[in-house]
Order: C-alpha cells, then structure tokens, then sequence
C-alpha cells in the first residue's frame, strides 16, 4: 500500500521535451514508472526519447489514459499548465516548476480547489512511493520500500530524511515534496489525512520551515485527530527575520512564522520534534518502538 | 523587492490614490529648489531607505521654507540612519523626500498581503495608524479590520464600506474610502505586489483621506512581467557580497558568524545552518547552490563566500541526488586550488557516487575535512573555526 502514486499509475510528463522534463522522465521510467507520453505544444504527433507526444493533455489523456501528470514547464508559463491539467480532469498534477508569481498560483488554486484534481506543489520536488513509482526529481535509489510517510516543504531535506530512515532499515512507503511557496496545492494536513488511510503507513516524518502558519495548522489537526506517531522538524531554527530564505514562502515578517512558535505548536499536538535534522531517523525509531 | 518610499507613492498615485505633492532629491541644494516649488510652507523632509522606524531614527524631520528644508537634507543625506530594521550598522541615506506638510487629524493604518491560509489577498485596516501594525495586532487584534478579497470578483463595495465604518469614516470620507481602497488593490494587482502597506493614512484637518506614507514589496518571481518595476531596484540598499550572488543564480544571504556554509536546496541550507548553531558555532551565510550546481556555479560561490572576511571556516553540505558527489568534489578541488582558500573546509556529502567523490577529495592533497554525517560535519567545523 502507499498513498498517490504506485504502480498502477500512468503518468504523462508535461513539458517532455525539455531538458528536465527529458531527464526526469527516464528516471522515473528506470525507477518502473509507467511513464505512457508527454506534452509538448506544437510537438503533438512525434515521438521523443520512444514516447507519443501530443499537443494537449487532454489528448494524451484520452490516448493514454493516463491519470497523473507532473510538470516540468517554464515559470511562466507553468500555471496555465496546471490549468490544462486540470481541464483534462487528472487526478494527479505534480508540478515541479519553481518560480511561479503567487498571484498567478492564487487564481489557479481557486479553479483546483473546485475540481477533480489534486495538485502537488509547486516549487516541490514530486513524489515518490518506494519501489513502486515516482512523479518528479526525488532521486529513486535512496529509497527502500518501508513503514514510514514522509511529508515535507523542503527536497534535499526530504532526501535527508529518506536516506537516514533507508539506513536504518525503516525505509518509506510514499514521500511527498508538498513545495516551498506561500500557495501550494496539498498542504501538510491532506498529506496527514492520506497517510492516515494507509495501513501501511506506521509512522510520519514531518518537515517544515519558517513562514506561514501551515505547521501550526498541521499541529492543531494532529493533535485532535492523528493517531501514528508523526516525528517533525522545522528547518530555520537560525534564520533571521524579514529575509526570505531561499524558499519565496519561508520567511519570518512581523515576528511571525518562526520555527520557535511552530516547533512549540507541534510538540504541544505530540509530535516527536526534533532540533537537528540528523536525529529524524533515531527519532522515528524510537517513536515506533514506544 | 522591495523599493523606496517616493516610489511606491508615485505607483499608488498612479492607480488613483491621495498622496502629498513631493519630489524626491539626491543633494541638499536641490532640496531648497524643491520647498519652494510647494509653496515655501512647512514642509517635511524624509530620508529614503528601504527599512522602517525612520522617523525614531532621525531621518524625518519636520521644517519651514526652502531654506530650512536644504538645510534638513544636508544633515540627513549622507548620515547613516539606524532603525529598528535596519540592524547596528544602519543604512547611509542617499536620498530625501521633500513633501508638502499636512495637518493630520487622524492617523490610520491600510495593509494588503496575501493571505496563505484562505489563499486571498486581504486588506486590513486599523484605526490606530502610525505605530507598529505588529504591536496593535499583538495587543489589541481586536482593532484590525480585514476583508479578504476574491480573486475572481475582486474589492467589492460592501468590503470598502464595511472597512470605512470600521474606521470611524463618515458622509463623504466613506466614498474617498471605497475610492482609495479599490484603488490600492488595482495597484497590488497590476504590479504582482506582495505587501502594500500605508501607514499611516490619514485624515486631515480638511477631512480628506491622503496617504502619508507608503511601503511596497513585489514578488520577485513576477519581476520578469514587470521590466518598469524591476528598473527601481536600488542595490546601494543591499548587501554587496547579495548583490554580487544574485548575478549567478546563487541564493545568498549574509550573516554575522563565522562559519561559511555552502549547501544545495534551501531547506537542506536552513537545516545546516541551525545544526552549526546546535554545535556551538555561529553560520556566516545561508548559501543555497540550487539542485543542479556546476563546476563554474561552485567556483562562484566559493568566490563569494570567501569574500566575506569572518569567515574562519567552510562546511560543504551536499545530498547530492541530481548533483554527483564527483562532480561536486572535482568542483570544490579546482575552486579551492584556483582561488588559492587557505581556511579549513569540512566536506559532507551523501548521494550519487558519493564514494568516489570522498576519494578524489583525500587524494587532492588539499586541507579537506570529511564527514559523513551533518552533526559530524557541524562539530568539527566548529572547532575548527576557533
């Protein structure tokens, strides 16, 4: 079992022709993805790297039958990306994109919110469940299959995470990259509600950041309705305040957002919060034993 | 971005909101030419900097006729403003505003933002103008007023009204309301803004609505659709070592410690930065190389870092998924050979080929430190920075 994504999934690459698009496509293909075609405007009708391209997904969707999509399309034209992908009426839209206005990602969330799809990120790096399938940039071979969901604003931290829990031989069931913008598709709670479905989901490893209150949000859900252990870390313990870190969403304005008040808000619901995010790993551990 | 005051006013002005008549001006001489144009009255004369709490500073100061109006700008062009924003070391002032004195009989608070929870802008308003909009929301959040817009249908004329009668406005301020209110939003929208804030609005003798001040940020990522705005970035107003990673892509922001960290993903650069600080040491920078970092993007940064004279120093933190650990330590051998970096740099690095990449780092013949754990790496690069 796994939440998302597995190997039944049939996923479409928006934007295959690309250089990302191209590389990442054969990733997941190699990881046992069953990647069935791309789209590329303009491009319909050809094949690239063996796959069909077509001009719109909701041709490829109609040929393929694919029922997940992950976008790999420039800024800005990444929003009406999702857009299409959403017209299609795909289940699943991942999109990697980082960079998109967030004014244009606010009109696009008020169309997403009314449809049939869910939308990972932007700004994120995709999903994963292990030894099954991915969606997006999360390198494959450091995952093994395994007890623990993963749900995370950050990537290279993500891959921190996946490769302490695969060397402790805990391993993952699905990983997912929510994204580092202010407006993003799944936040922590849908991720929390889905692994909360998943029998084979034992435990959660939640990673958040300065800025916004979706950690508190998370915290308040879990505590009132979350049964798994859930270990949590929020990166930006040092981060000074009104300097945007990297991420467009994590940033610490008007004394708000910091990781103090979210670290305090998560371990007041019970979660296992740790200060270094060397200690995820032993952190789940113990969680599982207790 | 952020962009000074006399700019945001000019672009509000533009969608139809009340400002004062000013002109900005760079030498104190230009300052007199300035007052007279106004009328030779009382005149306000403000330093221009990208940080608040100018006033508590000394940068505003309050005078009569030309003459006193150059002399105002010749003690605060040039002096080095500090405020509660700009940190110790403050910001030299560059440029004065010189505007027209107003008699104020009320001063209010207008704020948009985004709101991520709702994922609407909202406008908030509060009669207690002219103080930290953070200490009213602290201490009485119950005097902040907000309506949160719909994407689609935007302001509408119930939401101005119902946030006029919030403020006390009455007969015809509650139209110059709706009008002003409306007009910011047009502004935020049009400009992808991410904070408009005037503070204080106020309502003077006369009884009409004029923004007294006014601050406005963009979103960087919408910076690319807005050429005009992008034109009014002043980097005198940055920090240089900022600047000058912002030519490579490269996402780097200054500290004050003495560690110089340099690390792919910004969660991952957060992260490192707090386990140096678990450590016992202090982070010279956030540095955030991005996934797919090159030979040339390391050489860079190393460039950058090294630039900054604290630094004692360097942990490379690397989970190398895209990026190859051999890349990444071919990288790091040529820049360290090449800019000839004499300080102690401590290596973690997990991911692809992260056996041969620890390889080549030892057989480089280079003061290079491996670690293969992040607090590993953290402790020693803590006491090597002593």
């Amino acid at each position: 079992m796994a939440v998302l994504i597995d190997r039944n999934t049939r996923l479409i690459v928006q934007g295959i022709t690309g250089r990302e698009g191209t590389f990442h496509a054969k990733q997941a293909a190699a990881y046992g993805t069953k990647v069935v075609g791309g789209v590329t405007p303009g491009k319909g009708g050809t094949t690239h790297e063996g796959w069909p391209v077509f001009n719109t997904v909701a041709d490829a969707v109609r040929t393929t039958g694919a029922n997940a999509t992950v976008i790999f399309v420039p800024p800005p034209f990444a929003a009406d990306a999702i857009l299409e992908a959403v017209d299609a009426e795909l289940p699943l839209a991942v999109c990697i994109t980082e960079g998109i206005p967030t004014l244009d990602m606010m009109r696009v969330l008020t169309v997403v919110r009314r449809s049939k799809t869910r939308l990972i990120g932007p700004n994120c790096p995709g999903l994963i469940t292990a030894g099954q399938a991915k969606a997006g940039i999360i390198p494959g071979h450091i995952c093994k299959e395994g007890r623990v969901g993963i749900v995370s604003k950050s990537g290279t931290l993500t891959y921190e995470a996946i490769h302490q829990l695969t060397k402790l031989g805990l391993g993952q069931t699905t990983c997912i990259g929510i994204g580092g913008d202010p407006l993003i598709g799944t936040s922590f709670i849908d991720a929390l509600t889905l692994f909360a479905a998943d029998p084979a989901t034992e435990a959660v490893v939640m990673i958040g950041e300065i800025g916004g209150n979706a950690e508190q949000e998370a915290a308040a859900f879990i505590s009132q309705s979350f049964k798994k252990p859930v270990v949590g870390f929020i990166a930006g313990q040092t981060a000074p305040p009104g300097r945007r870190m990297g991420h467009a969403g994590a940033i610490i304005s008007g004394g708000k957002g910091t990781a103090a008040e979210k670290m305090e808000a998560l371990s007041k619901a019970g979660v296992h919060v740790v200060k270094s995010p060397a200690d995820l790993g032993a952190a789940v551990k113990s969680a599982l034993r207790a | 971005m952020k962009i000074h005051e006399y700019q945001a006013k000019a672009i509000l002005a533009r969608h139809g909101v009340p400002v004062p008549q000013g002109e900005v001006v760079f030498a104190a001489a230009d300052a007199d030419v300035a007052a007279k144009q106004l009328g030779g009255g009382v005149v306000v004369v403000k330093a221009q900097i990208h940080a608040g709490g100018r006033g508590k500073g000394g940068g505003v100061k309050v005078v009569k006729g030309p003459e006193e109006a150059a002399r105002a700008a010749a003690e605060i062009i040039g002096m080095r403003l500090v405020t509660y924003q700009t940190g110790p070391s403050g910001q030299v002032v560059q440029r004065v505003l010189v505007e027209q004195g107003v008699k104020i009989k009320r001063e209010l608070y207008l704020g948009i933002v985004i709101d991520r929870s709702t994922e609407k802008p909202v406008l908030m308003v509060s009669p207690d103008g002219g103080v930290e909009i953070e200490k009213v929301a602290e201490q009485t959040p119950e005097r902040i007023f907000k309506e949160y817009i719909h994407p689609g249908i935007g302001l509408a004329s119930y939401q101005t009204r119902k946030l006029a009668f919030a403020l006390g406005l009455e007969g015809n301020q509650i139209s110059q309301a709706a009008k002003l209110m409306t007009a910011v939003y047009e502004a935020f929208k049009n400009t992808d803004a991410s904070l408009i804030e005037i503070n204080p609005l106020i309502v003077t003798e006369e009884g009409n609505l004029l923004a007294l001040d006014a601050k406005m940020n963009f979103d960087d990522n919408a910076l690319y659709r807005h050429p005009d705005i992008k034109e009014l970035r002043d980097v005198s107003e940055e920090e240089p070592l900022e600047v000058e990673a912002s030519k490579f892509s490269l996402n780097y922001i200054k500290l004050d410690g003495t560690i110089g960290c340099m690390v792919n993903g910004a969660g991952l650069a957060m992260a490192t930065m707090d386990i140096i600080k678990l450590a016992g040491g202090e982070p010279a920078n956030f540095l955030d190389v991005g996934g797919g970092a090159n030979a040339e993007q390391i050489r860079n940064a190393f460039r950058i870092l090294m630039s900054d004279k604290n630094v004692k120093a360097v942990l490379i933190n690397i989970f190398g998924g895209i990026l190859r650990c051999d890349v990444l330590a071919e990288g790091v051998i040529a820049a360290v050979t090449d800019l000839g970096v004499k300080v102690p740099i401590v290596i973690r690095m997990e991911g692809t080929n992260v056996e041969q990449g620890k390889q080549m780092l030892r057989q480089s013949g280079l003061n290079f430190t491996t670690a293969d754990t992040m607090s590993e790496a953290a402790e020693r690069v803590v006491a090597l920075a002593r």
